[in-house]
């Protein structure tokens, strides 16, 4: 623990830290463009220097600085003043001075930075030079010339994403940044290099011109794309929601968005139900709120009815229609749409134990049935970050490019119950080992034997469970909670013939198999659930609303409402509330305070922001894994739910990207 | 030199190029290579193999040798590193040459030194005999290039042809020695100073001068 001085003020800082922390620590605060907590230290931008001593008599780079016992740092000296300005002056000799085009404007830390550190004028007068741009993708926009070569970029990709594609090429003053041959950056993480650019070199393209962030309300909220329930923060102006950026938790996200998160924004706008329908002989008419109520209640279900609750609902929403069917007397309650039906009576055991943020402390693990660079792009950045401290990783599975050495075990899901030599040694060698199991493979039924593998290997310590299943679905682990889970699944609704089946977003079911149910669909996009549907209430996406969230590590995050719906469409409870009245039944609550009062009195965990617990894992029964993987649910990574697959952008990310589709650029 | 740029990938360039692979000998050469490097740790080896691949084409055109970005892919594959970062050390380096040079790369040294011991006089007499600046002649002999110090500065002006130094020239000396490549003769590397072997002053030694005959401890006079 070395103690500086930092300033004339003495503090002790934590071996292995940097000068820069060191004085970030005292209070201080240092300019910086290359340098940024989550990547590796370049020290190429020199805006961070401070004068140190003992030490040659010239200012120093501070990120790159390790504090040392004694050192007298000084960051309010003229020497560092006029470094900074230095600095300043030649990062600004070939910037061109086009902030009023630029998107960054505002946002800027190149602006920020030199208002603060600069000189206020230029003494440079000769040709700047300028870059052509280069085509990054569908996603990023570049304007080279304004780059600073902080190399960022690069480094992210290489280090964080796993996906070698960004370089720096030439050098000096003809350095460029470019991905090689100009190919679309091809992951799911490509667009963080966009908050990572201190400049406006690279911008978001469907943002692009869209709106100043001073003109923004900014609202705190949840990401439903995926089931690692990303915090975001969703930028909007007027009652449109302009773009969604990641907020720092460092227990779920750190401070990255996957691109579906991110730019499935514009689905919020497009193919949206703004009003009710009702099936009219086999054709869906558009009709009044008061038309659809009566509807509704002339089906008079009595006892028979079922919910079935979609990908991306809320705890509220679901809770309301728990309380509408008990209300009716009916407990037919599933979330699983695609007909999984592993047990959850112990909700231990469908939970991700090792938490998002533990798992990259894992020495070994085993995936079973899980693309997880697909189901949970920030998910595999942790296991990436545990495979760079040595973890060895196995996969049982259909091959998946994980962006780190892994071995394959095959797709045989009998391998569980007699694993190789190496991946058996491996797990039994193990400080922490874990296996993460999804989708894939509970839809095997392989729940069972993993847990006994659990068991074999003791993947439960002290201080560690290494035992996690990674949903998809970010209302999964809520539903779970809720009790949205019958014991045969989906087919126990089948087999119930429910006579009203109200649907909470969900679009993914069989509605086939519920031809003799009224489908009365609660919903905001006109997708394959409502296409079914025989009754549309049009609802709020998760932007339009408050709501509780459980992502698939049991970490209960709320959500706030930046805009309102459009149209007709109205918050999920108030509607399911006023199908009570339009059925006769009484739900005991008439306020969203008084739903969350109920909801948190029902399940508790839900009204405390956290980790819930689910105690122990079940004792395992005796389980032989049979079946192949042949395939992992999500074909396509970005048209994964129906805002996604209403979104422009998320369309030609899946063309472009994915199946090699060409798009010819506009000329600008 | 700013305007280096990668020759772009045509299909041309692919059907030259696209089966690019080591002659026998330079395989042997590329396995050595690799094997300087700790296992694991053989993209260490990219520069040297760039070097090599270079010198092949060069073989293979009758030039100096250039890297087409299939050879470059070709060596990206052998060592498991991304493509990217092959590019990046290829354009970094200005020994490698991104486009097709000439059999004889000419490489005038412009920086201060040099300039102020006649350059220009240098550049003027490549010009004079065709050549221009960052283009090949038509013949296929020559390219010229201007480039910084060559750290040759003890015997301005130089110039670099493919891999020797010639030094201490004249518009006159560097016609003697480009007349001697181009009739396929290998003209004297270094200095062109007759009398001179290395660096060391023009007539005789100007300090230390006891050192020339014997080690001379100088300690006591200090």
């Amino acid at each position: 623990m070395p103690k500086v001085t930092v300033d004339g003020v003495e503090l002790e800082v934590p071996a292995g830290a940097t000068v820069l922390q060191a004085c970030e620590m005292a209070g201080k605060e240092i300019p910086r463009f290359c340098y940024h907590e989550r990547l590796s230290i370049a020290g190429n931008c020199r805006m961070c220097l401070v004068e140190v001593k003992p030490g040659p008599p010239k200012p120093q780079a501070s990120c790159a600085l390790p504090a040392a016992e004694g050192q007298e740092i000084r960051t309010d000296s003229p020497m560092v003043k006029k470094a900074r300005e230095g600095v300043m002056e030649f990062l600004l000799i070939n910037h061109p001075l086009d902030c009023p085009i630029c998107d960054q404007g505002g946002e800027c830390d190149l602006q920020d930075q030199s208002v603060a550190y600069g000189r206020g004028a230029s003494r440079y007068d000769e040709n700047k030079r300028a870059v052509t741009e280069k085509y990054m993708g569908p996603l990023i926009k570049t304007v080279m010339t304004r780059c600073i070569h902080c190399t960022r970029c690069v480094r992210f990709s290489e280090e964080i994403a796993g996906v070698d594609e960004i370089g720096a090429l030439y050098r000096g003053e003809a350095m460029q940044i470019t991905t090689y041959l100009e190919k679309a950056a091809a992951h799911e993480l490509s667009a963080n290099v966009i908050d990572l650019c201190p400049v406006g070199a690279l911008t978001s393209r469907p943002y692009a011109f869209e709106a100043r962030p001073w003109e923004l309300k900014k609202t705190l909220s949840i990401d439903v794309s995926d089931a690692v329930g990303s915090n975001i923060r969703l930028d909007s102006r007027g009652r449109e929601v302009l773009r969604i950026l990641p907020r720092i938790n460092d227990d779920v996200n750190e401070e990255w968005l996957s691109d579906k998160g991110r730019y499935q924004v514009d689905g919020l706008t497009r193919r949206r139900l703004d009003r009710p329908w009702i099936r009219r002989d086999g054709k869906l008419v558009a009709a009044t709120w008061d038309e659809a109520f009566t509807a509704v209640a002339k089906v008079n279900p009595g006892k028979s009815v079922a919910v079935v609750a979609g990908d991306m609902v809320d705890c509220e929403t679901m809770f309301a229609a728990k309380a509408l069917a008990g209300a009716l007397g009916s407990k037919l309650l599933e979330g699983r749409q695609t007909g999984l039906d592993y047990d959850c009576s112990n909700l231990a055991a469908v939970n991700f134990n090792s938490t998002i943020a533990g798992v990259e402390n894992a020495d070994a693990v085993l995936i079973v049935g899980s693309h997880v660079r697909w189901e949970a792009p920030l998910v595999n950045t942790r296991l990436r970050k545990a495979v760079k401290r040595g973890a060895k990783v196995f996969v049982v599975g259909p091959e998946w490019d994980a962006t780190y050495p892994v071995t394959n075990l095959g797709n045989d899901l009998t391998v569980l119950d007699k694993l190789p030599k190496d991946a058996a040694d491996a797990l039994k060698n193990a400080q922490r080992p874990a296996i993460i199991l999804g989708g894939a493979a509970l839809g095997k039924g392989a729940l069972g034997s993993a847990l006994a593998l659990a068991e074999k290997y003791k993947l439960v310590r002290e201080d560690w469970n290494g035992f996690n299943v990674l949903h998809m679905a970010a209302a999964r682990m809520g539903g779970l909670m809720l009790g949205y889970a019958q014991k045969g699944g989906i087919a126990d609704l089948v087999k119930a013939k429910p006579k009203l089946l109200i649907s909470l977003g969900a679009d993914e079911v069989d509605y086939t198999r519920f031809a003799d149910s009224i489908v009365v669909y609660i919903g905001h996009h006109g997708d394959k659930g409502a296409h079914a549907a025989d009754i549309i209430l049009p609802a709020a996406a998760f932007s339009e609303k408050a709501g509780t969230y459980v992502n698939t590590e049991g970490r209960v995050q709320f959500a706030d409402q930046a805009v309102f719906a459009p149209g007709d469409a109205r918050e999920d409870w108030t509607i399911l509330r006023a199908l009570a009245d339009a059925l006769g039944v009484n739900v005991g609550f008439d306020s969203f305070a008084e739903l969350r009062g109920a909801m948190t009195r029902a399940v508790p965990v839900l009204g405390n922001e956290g980790l819930a617990s689910y105690g122990a894992l079940p004792k395992a029964e005796k389980a032989k894994a049979s079946g192949t993987i042949e395939a992992y649910p999500i074909k396509d990574f970005y048209l994964t739910n129906p805002i996604a697959r209403a979104s422009e952008t998320m369309q030609r990310c899946s063309a472009e990207l994915l199946h090699g589709e060409h798009f010819a650029e506009a000329a600008e | 030199m700013a305007d280096r740029h990668l020759e772009p990938d045509t299909p041309e360039l692919r059907a030259r190029w696209g089966t690019f692979a080591w002659t026998k000998e330079n395989a042997a050469k590329v396995k050595e290579i690799i094997a300087r490097y700790p296992a694991g740790r053989q993209r260490s080896a990219v520069m040297p193999l760039l070097d090599l691949a270079q010198r092949q084409v060069g073989a293979e055109t009758n030039t100096q040798g250039w890297l087409p970005l299939p050879v470059m892919e070709y060596v990206a594959t052998q060592l498991e590193m991304p493509i990217i970062r092959v590019v990046e050390v290829a354009t970094f380096y200005f020994m490698y040459n991104l486009v097709p040079v000439g059999k004889f790369h000419v490489q005038v040294c412009g920086t201060t030194p040099c300039m102020l011991r006649g350059s220009d006089a240098i550049m003027a007499a490549c010009k004079k005999r065709g050549m221009e600046k960052g283009h090949t002649t038509e013949d296929g002999l020559w390219t010229l290039t201007e480039v910084e110090c060559m750290g040759n500065c003890a015997s301005a002006p130089m110039v670099q042809i493919n891999d020797d130094n010639y030094e201490d020239l004249t518009a006159e000396r560097l016609d003697a020695v480009l007349d001697a490549l181009a009739a396929g003769k290998m003209p004297k590397a270094g200095t062109q100073e007759p009398g001179r072997h290395t660096v060391e002053p023009l007539g005789g030694p100007t300090s230390l001068k006891d050192m020339v005959k014997a080690n001379h401890d100088y300690r006591k006079e200090w």
